[in-house]
């Protein structure tokens, strides 16, 4: 098991830093000001969108065990309670994981 | 070298009212668990975070590791996960791209490119000086590295005393505090549509390809943003 774990590592981490070296490669010929860094710009945050969207829809891991409705509930009330307090980020953060656990406790 | 001031200028942004810290904490104390759990003893633990140091791309190395996944298999689930490294990348290293700074910087410093330090970058790059922008960056990557490595150590050593209830709760701050500085970084219209879509397309094409789904909303969502963007300039 232990031979397989640390090559799942190494593979894990390949497949890690391979996008990430390939894009600070590519980034040395790219202007700030281009549109071809608007573009890439547009698609980071529409990945990044993407990828929360599935996590809290589609989730792998422990958040699969809570409900689909309870998940969406603790994202509206964070999202109200993170425009409520002025912005601040631990207050939403700390308030969602508390929510989270009680109301998979209680549902 | 490293300019000491801006990198601990980086360094600090953990402690700022926007750190990453507990949320990032968090999600790495659920994956040290969760690592324990399927057996990597404390070295290959630490080791996974510090090599990989990406949350979603540790949870589905686990997730295979479980089925019994081939590396193959395993590589490929991973890289498509983190394949939203390179747009990533390629939008944040040109900002910080100063001829007084050698290469190295930038190929080094790359393995830093992840969320939470992304979205610190790109929401504070306008107030420090160009030159130093990478010198910023590598002190942030470093904080929410270390961040990470801890929050391992400690999921690692405390998993026996988290249930259920707990590890579910951790679970749900990642997301959350990612939208909510998604919602922070909303300024211009293109990247709010950008957004938007990326919300509603990943996963919309979940039900045609789970592998995909990520990729193609990002691509067709960043690309719709991008021409309305251009079109309303013209």
């Amino acid at each position: 098991m232990s031979n397989s774990i640390f090559y799942a590592i190494l593979v894990t981490s390949l497949a890690t830093f391979l996008p990430r070296f390939l894009g600070a490669v590519s980034s040395q010929r790219i202007r700030e000001d281009s549109k071809l860094f608007k573009w890439f710009n547009c698609l980071a945050y529409a990945t990044l969108a993407a990828l929360i969207a599935r996590t809290i829809i589609f989730p792998v891991g422990a958040l699969t065990d809570a409900s689909y409705l309870s998940r969406i509930f603790v994202v509206i009330f964070s999202i109200i309670v993170f425009l409520f307090s002025k912005k601040n980020y631990v207050f939403p953060t700390i308030f969602s994981a508390i929510l989270m656990a009680m109301l998979n406790n209680y549902l | 070298m490293i300019n000491t001031k801006y990198f601990l200028g980086g360094y600090k942004s953990i402690l700022k009212a926007d750190s990453p810290a507990i949320a990032l904490g968090a999600c790495f104390v659920a994956i040290g668990a969760l690592l324990k759990n399927l057996g990597f003893n404390i070295q290959e633990s630490i080791f996974s975070t510090m090599l990989t140091y990406a949350l979603p791309g540790s949870l589905v190395m686990a997730e295979s590791l479980l089925i019994g996944a081939s590396l193959l298999n395993i590589f490929l689930a991973v890289f498509f996960v983190n394949a939203r490294l390179y747009p990533m990348a390629v939008s944040l290293f040109p900002l910080m791209m100063h001829k007084s700074q050698p290469k190295w910087k930038y190929y080094f410093s790359c393995h830093f490119i992840a969320v939470s330090a992304w979205l610190i970058m790109k929401n504070n790059y306008k107030n420090i000086p160009k030159q130093h922008r990478i010198d910023y960056w590598i002190g942030i990557g470093s904080a929410t590295w270390t961040v990470a490595v801890i929050g391992t150590l400690i999921g690692f050593f405390l998993c026996d005393y988290l249930n259920k209830d707990i590890l579910i709760g951790l679970a749900i701050i990642n997301p959350i505090y990612f939208l909510c500085m998604m919602i922070e970084a909303s300024k211009t219209s293109q990247i709010i549509i950008s957004i938007i879509l990326g919300l509603i397309l990943g996963p919309a094409f979940y039900f045609f390809s789970p592998e995909w789904s990520i990729l193609l909303g990002g691509v067709a969502g960043g690309t719709i943003a991008y021409l309305t963007g251009e079109l309303n300039v013209k």
